[in-house]
């Protein structure tokens, strides 16, 4: 027997359910290749990320699951159904738009009750209805106020709320939070990560913030240019960036080229190294056991209050950028770095 | 049919539109468009054909033979008068009435807030849709010889500037009411709020950061004019001037109730296809200002005079 | 386009604006005033005031019946108009194809070809047609550029409606049908209302074309005024007639501009 939820099941381990299956799909626009021989499985009840640049087909990529869009060429399946051809009034999946898209002629209630209402539910139970999921977004007191009356936080969840009325299998959320302000913007990614973990449903959301995508998300994938570079968990992609791009989208990198990582004994072909895994060593400090360690000179520094950021420059002229709680460099030190040796990561690939 | 059968008859024919947008675009755009391309189109071509022949001129009876003949009449003196004179007239008209509209749109663009917006708005609507025959006749009131302009000058004491000005060759005349001035007031009167509206428009479209940016670089209010506003306003201006000239152009009515005797291209066509009944004459007049605002509309269309309408 | 609160405009501006003000408002309002005149002739100031003309206009069969000729022409020239226009401005909005460009131009040429042209033609064409004059002729003629009022209005609050709004209406289940009807329609209703008003009043007051395509028997009441032009003993009926379209179209173009305003406020789509 499969449990209801997913995380203890043996069933779903060895078989996963997928939600929405892209096989070889194409999105041109004349020339432009808005999605380009995409393959992707996404399985039920993730939290999963569409990460990548502005115009690197993730947007397209959602659009295409809700139906907006058609592939042209290419098999996309959601729940085992082919959604090619099917308008997006016959799927069972409901999107979070950018802008809302919150209809200012109705209130909030039926805004939320939308759905039901088109499908014939009546009055009664459909705003039974619709504040039952008003209160999952805690707005149960906001169903007579308009769209107009409401800040933009409020009216992020009334258009959570009016996706979720339906209860659909897959939930798409076109970069959700951005018109928020950083506080909000960290309470609203906790409050999205609570309910799908208490819904069970599939939320699918592409966003350009890769911070966002890595304490959100169950699985993250990084588009570059209509295509998918590298699809894993949150730590997978950060700490074993498939190619330079990955490396210096998601997070920034020390970026070494084939020639720097042979100089530097750490491995050969392109390799990755975060700037916050160096550290800079006291005047009298050992080099650890499993370090490796070189001195430069401090180029730049940048307090960024958590941390501060050191700019430096080695021997051979090899840059390598430095993130530290260290206060004490000034620009023109000669400083001494140290890093485990198993924190630099060669990549496969040369882009 | 039942509620359900209905419904999903419904919602099959959505599938089928869904899946082929342009066709829905087809099924609604063919009744305007054969509306407009039969009924419009249609009938000027109609009229236009008619150009190419000619009336006998004992019987009045119209030869259906395409000839050219009709064409060549256009450029008998006192045709070519006709159209010259209807043609600087428009141009008058249009330069007048943009003189008077600019600080008027200008002021309203920039100085009306809140309400007054409203009211500026109202102020010129309202006369733009109120009678365009009740305009004309208050205007024969207006310049009548007891009317209200003779009463004003007499209390000013500028009856002789009146007489002086009626007494200048070709625009003067024995009265207001019987003068191209006269006539060119009642026009300029008439389409002034055309000309208002698409103005104003496009003087409020002028981001008021392009004006402060101006400013901020050095550049005196007259400067910002020319270099900033001006440029960008122009299309406004343009679009308004469409509807001053080519509505001075084709008048008939106004050259009647107010001016002298002689015509106007507008008039030239009423009688010629009225009381002569020779409608190939009249058709081949009405190509002049066709072909005028057809190179117009193109001139005007590339200044991006469609966009500020 | 806003300047600081604290700037003035020049003296000369506003002398201009008031100006140009006094120039467009004073000729009706002395049409108003000369309603009232006790004199048959233009004299100013008249000699004295009087509402008998009011009650004499109010007993005159002829004048009633080219009212009720103009309202019947308006509404059927609107309802066509309101109809194809918004039609037109949906089918437009958002499509481009080969030929846009002179598509666009038709729908503005009603109304930037002056108006003679539109009546001859359509005269003509019915003495070619042998298609008797008669109220659908009129309508006819009218519903042609009342058709680009609307269609220019609609597609103005087309190009305003959020498109997101439709693709979350169809997200959420509804499909081409429902969604025009419980998403789009409240949307533009105001500006199509907004439209056909102002068509109404155009249609209303127009003679131009309405000169060619009437026939003798059917004088709408711009005709009769205009036939009233060169009868100088009627004038004070006259006056009255005009103050009476000067009221009627008075009326609608208020009402449409309370209508597109307050769609302002309405249209803040989603954020």
């Amino acid at each position: 027997m499969r449990s209801e939820t997913g995380e203890g099941s043996v069933w779903k381990h060895v078989m996963p359910t997928i939600a929405v299956r892209f096989e070889n799909v194409a999105r041109h626009f004349g020339a432009v290749r808005a999605v380009d021989d995409l393959s992707l499985d996404i399985i039920e009840g993730e939290f999963f990320a569409l990460l990548g640049p502005s115009g690197s087909g993730k947007t397209t990529c959602l659009r295409l699951i809700a139906g907006f869009d058609q592939p042209t060429a290419g098999h996309i399946e959601i729940f085992g159904e082919t959604a090619e051809g099917v308008p997006p009034y016959r799927r069972n999946v409901n999107t979070v738009f950018q802008d809302y898209a919150l209809f200012p002629h109705m209130n909030v209630l039926d805004n939320v009750a939308y759905g039901l209402m088109v499908k014939g539910v009546d009055r009664t139970k459909r705003h039974a209805k619709a504040l039952d999921t008003l209160k999952l977004v805690a707005l149960a007191d906001y169903g007579v106020r308009r769209p107009a009356q409401l800040s933009g936080g409020q009216r992020q969840r009334v258009a959570l709320a009016r996706a979720l009325v339906n209860e659909p299998k897959v939930l798409l959320l076109d970069e959700p939070l951005g018109a928020l302000d950083l506080k909000l913007r960290e309470q609203m990614q906790e409050e999205l990560k609570t309910l799908q973990r208490s819904l069970g449903i599939t939320f699918v959301f592409v966003t350009h913030d890769q911070g966002e995508a890595l304490s959100m998300a169950d699985r993250v994938a990084i588009f570059n240019e209509g295509r998918i570079v590298q699809v894993g968990k949150p730590e997978d992609v950060y700490e074993r960036p498939a190619t330079r791009f990955v490396a210096n989208f998601v997070g920034s990198s020390n970026v070494l080229s084939p020639d720097a990582a042979r100089q530097l004994g750490v491995g050969t072909g392109w390799a990755s190294l975060r700037p916050e895994r160096i550290r800079v060593l006291e005047p009298r400090e050992q080099i650890g056991a499993l370090e490796l360690g070189v001195t430069a000179t401090a180029i730049a520094v940048h307090y960024q209050g958590a941390s501060t950021r050191i700019n430096t420059e080695m021997a051979g002229g090899q840059m390598l950028s430095v993130a530290t709680g260290n206060r004490t460099v000034k620009v023109g030190d000669e400083i001494r770095l140290a890093w485990p040796r198993n924190a630099v990561h060669v990549m496969a690939e040369a882009t | 049919m039942t509620a359900a059968v209905q419904s999903h008859t419904r919602a099959r024919l959505s599938d089928w539109f869904y899946r082929r947008p342009n066709h829905l675009l087809l099924l609604m755009f063919l009744p305007p468009l054969l509306w407009l391309g039969v009924v419009y189109i249609g009938s000027l071509f109609a009229l236009l054909a008619q150009s190419f022949f000619s009336i006998d001129e004992f019987s009045g009876v119209i030869v259906y033979e395409p000839t050219l003949a009709t064409f060549k009449q256009l450029f008998h003196p006192a045709n070519l008068d006709i159209i010259l004179r209807t043609v600087t007239m428009a141009l008058v008209v249009t330069m007048a009435s943009a003189i008077i509209a600019y600080p008027f749109a200008y002021f309203a663009a920039r100085y009306a807030k809140g309400k007054w917006k409203a009211i500026f708005y109202l102020l010129v609507m309202l006369p733009l849709w109120s009678s365009y025959l009740v305009k004309v006749y208050s205007w024969k009131l207006i310049l009548a010889r007891e009317g209200i302009v003779s009463w004003l000058l007499a209390k000013l004491h500028l009856t002789w500037a009146l007489d002086a000005l009626l007494a200048t060759p070709v625009i003067g005349g024995p009265s207001l009411s019987t003068s191209y001035i006269g006539t060119f007031l009642v026009f300029v009167y008439i389409w002034l709020p055309y000309m208002i509206l698409p103005l104003q428009t496009s003087l409020e479209r002028v981001p008021s950061n392009l004006i402060e940016a101006s400013a901020d670089l050095g550049g005196t209010p007259k400067q910002t004019f020319r270099h900033v506003l001006w440029p960008l306003a122009l299309p406004g201006l343009v679009a308004g001037s469409i509807f001053t000239f080519s509505l001075t152009l084709g008048d008939y009515i106004i050259p009647q109730v107010i001016g002298s005797s002689t015509p106007f291209l507008g008039v030239a066509v009423y009688q010629q296809q009225g009381t002569a009944g020779n409608i190939p004459m009249a058709a081949a007049f009405t190509i002049v200002p066709i072909v005028i605002m057809m190179i117009y509309l193109t001139v005007a269309k590339r200044m991006g005079a469609f966009d500020a309408l | 386009m806003r300047s600081d609160t604290s700037e003035k405009p020049a003296w000369w501006l506003t002398s201009a604006t008031v100006a140009a003000l006094l120039f467009i408002h004073v000729p009706l309002l002395l049409i108003i005033l000369y309603s009232f005149s006790l004199d048959v002739n233009f004299q100013f100031p008249p000699s004295g005031y009087t509402t008998q003309w009011y009650a004499q206009a109010w007993g005159r069969a002829d004048l009633w019946e080219s009212v009720w000729l103009s309202v019947k022409v308006a509404t059927f020239a609107t309802l066509i108009a309101i109809l194809l226009g918004t039609l037109a401005a949906a089918a437009l909005w958002k499509s481009t194809f080969f030929g846009k460009d002179y598509v666009s131009l038709l729908f503005i040429l009603p109304i930037a070809l002056p108006g003679i042209i539109t009546g001859i033609a359509l005269r003509s064409a019915f003495n070619i047609m042998d298609i008797p004059f008669s109220i659908w002729t009129i309508v006819l003629g009218h519903a042609t550029f009342c058709i680009v009022v609307v269609f220019n209005n609609a597609l103005a609050r087309f190009r305003r409606l959020s498109g997101s709004m439709i693709e979350a209406s169809m997200d959420l289940g509804a499909d081409g049908f429902q969604t025009f009807r419980h998403i789009v329609l409240p949307q533009i209703g105001s500006a199509l209302l907004a439209g056909g008003m102002l068509a109404f009043a155009l249609s209303f007051d127009e003679v131009i074309v309405t000169i060619f395509t009437n026939g003798l028997e059917n004088k709408t009441l711009p005709i009769w005024i205009y036939e009233q032009l060169f009868r100088p003993r009627e004038r004070p009926i006259t006056n009255v007639a005009a103050v009476l379209v000067m009221v009627v179209t008075f009326i609608p173009v208020l009402a449409a501009y309370y209508l597109t305003r307050d769609g302002e406020h309405i249209g803040g789509a989603g954020k």
